[in-house]
């Protein structure tokens, strides 16, 4: 300890000590004089310890005996349960972990108890010395002359560019990875088909909805009519085109110029991906008319248009404009006004591209 | 001469084992090897275990995987579960969540192996994360080790990788929803965040490529970079041997402990057989990701109270303490007609990459503030580095604020307290929490030195009194042995060092800051007793007038 000249002899005497010298320090005592253990001394507990360490590997051949047994005693047949299984991993778990504790404690005892316990010491060497040093640098001194590279910068610098050059077919092969975003995110499935405006359906089974269903209070998880006929990309489609449905009472919703039309007698719906990172916003409070996503806590005020009123959400979430078609049925006027869920890039990009 | 006679005559084996191990020798220099690492010493401390129990976890988590893709298949093709658990029975969902489910109820001891696997990669990244603790605050990333330190960060940022990789893979609607998030995440990065999420997902999300691209990643690419770290890593421990506590016979120039063969083979081995022996224990009695529960993933549905993997947490609760809006400023804004998501980008990246930046340069930060160019190789008590000691402490706390803000919704539910106000402790705890747990841990370990070197002046106390002729109750104190009294003492106490001026005479502005970190770093100290105090302290023999000589580094 405190000797300054380990390692670098060069540096010694840049450490600031507490001012103290090699004579105020207490010199080390070297290491405490062993002491023997019971069954050191004891032939009798070291006969003791020799059967424990036996147990404790027969404990290991019993647990391999269990795991073995559990798995080809008990059947997973056509009539097993739930219970069966759990049984069944019981039993091959602790099979185990007695086999693997016997084994492992019967070791760790036989070593402590019964191995010889001096601790010895051993010298260390430096990781370098400064011979292997000077030796190696003669050594890449004579590589370096050899190849010759110092004295033929044409080679080194062709060399430099075509090896930095080498990686980028690597790269670029990952080209195909996936499609260019273009503008797919700026798009639902709630946009219009040849003047067919889309119904708003229940989620998961797909009939849709009359607004004479939606009492006060109701709250509905809604997915576009077709989503589910789709044969490709159903899971991309829903996972843009989700969106929640509620009934309040229409004095409770402040609506906001130019949205005068997107509702329908006190029924709104909203996108249910959250606009921090696409969460869907599962929890509807009924009394206090928040929307809350169990991901991150977001929480939007639907009598305000889903203004975020608490949580790391950013952005109000899109409302979906809907209106009440010949037979009754809710159906969406238009796709969302803006690009759903988690911000991107191009977002505003897209907003305005929708809205133009 | 004999030397070379024997020489002349070689070796032959006497038995058929002999003969076999002989042949083996001859060709690839077994004595060798065994001659330079049979007896290798190596130091004993609990706390070197914890390095074990990750590289055992990893192993473990070898075995298990390999037997999970014999079963498992990465395919997001669209299904109807046909298995035996009832309750989701034709219920449309991709291949890859029914092989999961399979492998759960209709394999054999498939159930069990899951649950190896994933209580083991939990264990993994744990035993990684307090490993690095151990490493840290015992000062064990000083020279020679600077570099092996970055490795073990390295590790951990891949068994992170391995761990959300794989806990992906089930696509079960908890996992589905959390690659969600890292999807959201994905594209809140300017200028190709989009671009990435198109091109990690094939396509918008979720899409029909992410499960098989994972699978790669999680069963080839990230697994044999952990194996090429962890050779790496114990190479480099071969290297510079181990560190070891300090203590009466330990020093910088040597290595006590006991040799490899028998007892620290023995010791080491056995503890693979007790690492398995626990996991096992834990994957037969408590359920692991019970993905049956969850249902196959679905963007519509989620579950309340959701949490990631462990060692995701303190990114996700990074996540949920950002406010995205605070007094009509919102985070998220337009700048030249795009937009910047700073409510998801700051806690995202931020936190981590502050945690992971000062991680990987810690090693040279305290070595430019020391300057100390020495080789370390005895370990530092904590206490006896409080700044450094109080400088982790800070550094975890913040850690822990952020995994705590990923339960915050289970907090509120389990102690019925306001999710929000929950969240607003939080946030002022994110700021407030590391100063005041650096303050605390700094003045504790300051302590826990005056402590010392208490006992080092005055001895253990003995718990019993004597009344003296004059009335006077006094506590007898016995003295240390000189074991004892060195493991007290032996440490070095660096002073502030004060700027140096360089080659030309000059003192830096940086050197002058370097000087202002020092101070900072070592102004508060306990020097250890030196053994003329012992001396004074024992000569007075008589307890009140030792505390009247030292009463000021020693008042109570």
């Amino acid at each position: 300890m405190g000797n300054h000249s380990d390692g670098s002899p060069n540096h010694s005497g840049t450490v600031a000590t507490a001012g103290q010298n090699e004579v105020e320090k207490f010199q080390d005592p070297g290491l405490p004089p062993h002491r023997l253990r019971l069954a050191d001394t004891d032939p009798k507990a070291a006969k003791r310890a020799e059967r424990q360490v036996a147990i404790l590997f027969g404990v290991s051949i019993v647990g391999t005996l269990i795991f073995l047994g559990a798995y080809f005693a008990i059947d997973l047949g056509v009539d097993s349960t739930i219970a069966t299984i759990r049984n069944q991993n019981l039993l091959l778990g602790l099979g185990t972990a007695f086999a693997m504790l016997g084994i492992g404690t019967g070791i760790v005892h036989w070593a402590k108890a019964l191995m010889p316990d001096h601790e010895v010491s051993e010298e260390r060497h430096a990781v370098r010395t400064e011979e292997d040093r000077q030796a190696a640098v003669r050594i890449v001194d004579d590589i370096v002359e050899e190849t010759g590279i110092k004295r033929r910068p044409l080679i080194r610098n062709t060399l430099l560019g075509a090896v930095a050059l080498a990686p980028l077919p690597a790269i670029a092969v990952f080209g195909d990875l996936g499609p260019r975003p273009d503008d797919k995110l700026a798009h639902t499935m709630w946009a219009p088909e040849e003047g067919k405006l889309k119904r708003l359906t229940r989620d998961p089974d797909g009939t849709p909805i009359k607004a004479s269903d939606v009492t006060i209070g109701s709250a509905f998880h809604v997915i576009p009519e077709g989503l589910n006929e789709l044969h490709e990309g159903k899971l991309n489609e829903k996972a843009k085109a989700v969106v929640l449905l509620m009934r309040l009472n229409p004095d409770s919703l402040k609506i906001s110029p130019g949205r005068e039309d997107w509702s329908y007698n006190g029924i709104v719906a909203y996108s249910k991906i959250c606009t921090h990172v696409g969460c869907p916003v599962a929890l509807y409070e009924q009394q206090t008319h928040h929307l809350l996503c169990p991901c991150h806590q977001s929480t939007f005020d639907l009598t305000q248009e889903c203004k975020v009123i608490f949580g790391p959400a950013s952005r109000p979430l899109p409302q979906l404009p809907i209106a009440v078609d010949a037979e009754g049925y809710l159906v969406a006027t238009s796709d969302f006004k803006e690009p759903v869920g988690p911000s991107y890039w191009e977002r505003d990009e897209h907003e305005r591209l929708i809205n133009s | 001469m004999s030397a070379s006679s024997t020489a002349d005559v070689p070796f032959e084996a006497k038995t058929k084992v002999g003969r076999f191990t002989d042949f083996v020798d001859e060709r690839v220099g077994g004595s060798g090897i065994l001659r330079e690492f049979g007896r290798k010493v190596f130091p004993d401390h609990w706390s070197f275990m914890f390095g074990e129990v990750a590289l055992y976890s990893f192993v473990i988590l070898l075995l298990s995987g390999t037997f999970l893709t014999f079963f498992f298949d990465p395919s997001m093709a669209e299904t109807h579960y046909q298995g035996s658990y009832t309750p989701l029975y034709n219920v449309e969902m991709s291949v890859a969540y029914s092989s999961s489910l399979d492998i759960s109820f209709d394999v054999r001891g498939g159930l069990f192996m899951r649950q190896v696997h994933h209580w083991a990669a939990l264990l993994f990244v744990a035993s990684l994360g307090v490993h690095m603790l151990r490493v840290f605050f015992t000062g064990a990333f000083r020279k020679p080790r600077e570099m092996n330190w970055v490795v073990g960060g390295v590790l951990l940022i891949l068994a992170m990788a391995a761990g959300f990789t794989g806990y992906s893979l089930p696509d079960d609607l908890l996992s589905g929803n959390g690659l969600r998030i890292i999807d959201g995440v994905i594209k809140s990065i300017p200028v190709i965040g989009t671009y990435i999420s198109f091109f990690l997902f094939g396509g918008e999300f979720p899409g029909t490529a992410i499960i098989g691209r994972l699978y790669v990643l999680h069963i080839l690419l990230v697994p044999a970079l952990i194996l090429l770290m962890i050779v790496i890593h114990l190479f480099m421990v071969v290297v510079h041997k181990h560190t070891q506590y300090p203590g009466p016979g330990r020093n910088d120039g040597n290595v006590v402990g006991y040799p490899l063969g028998p007892v620290y083979a023995a010791k080491a081995g056995g503890f693979f057989f007790i690492v398995f022996g626990v996991i096992a224990l834990m994957a037969a009695a408590f359920t692991i990701n019970p993905i049956w529960n969850y249902g196959p993933y679905d963007p519509s549905p989620v579950s309340a109270g959701t949490q990631p993997d462990w060692y995701i947490g303190f990114v996700d609760g990074a996540l949920r303490l950002m406010p995205g809006v605070v007094n009509d400023f919102h985070f998220e804004y337009v700048i030249f007609g795009y937009t910047l998501t700073l409510n998801v980008l700051l806690p995202a990246l931020v936190p981590a990459g502050i945690i992971f930046t000062v991680l990987f340069t810690y090693p040279w930060i305290e070595r430019w503030i020391t300057k100390d160019n020495r080789e370390h190789h005895v370990l530092d008590r904590p206490r006896n580095a409080p700044t450094r000691t109080a400088i982790g402490v800070a550094g975890f706390t913040w850690y822990c604020v952020m995994w705590a803000a990923a339960g915050s919704d289970l907090i509120a539910t389990h102690f019925h307290v306001s999710l929000n106000d929950v969240t607003y402790w939080l946030r002022a705890l994110f700021f407030v929490g590391p100063i005041i747990a650096f303050i605390v841990t700094k003045r504790v370990a300051l302590a826990l030195q005056r402590k010392d070197r208490e006992i080092a002046l005055h001895g253990r106390e003995t718990g019993r009194i004597v009344r003296l002729p004059h009335g006077e109750f006094i506590e007898v104190h016995a003295p240390l042995d000189d074991y004892k009294q060195y493991k007290l003492v032996g440490f070095e106490s660096p002073a502030p060092l004060p700027a140096q001026p360089n080659e030309h005479g000059v003192v830096t502005r940086k050197e002058k800051r370097r000087a202002a970190l020092s101070k900072w770093f070592f102004e508060d100290r306990v020097a250890p007793a030196t053994p003329a105090e012992v001396e004074a302290a024992h000569a007075h023999g008589h307890h009140e007038a030792i505390e009247g000589a030292d009463q000021k580094s020693l008042s109570h």
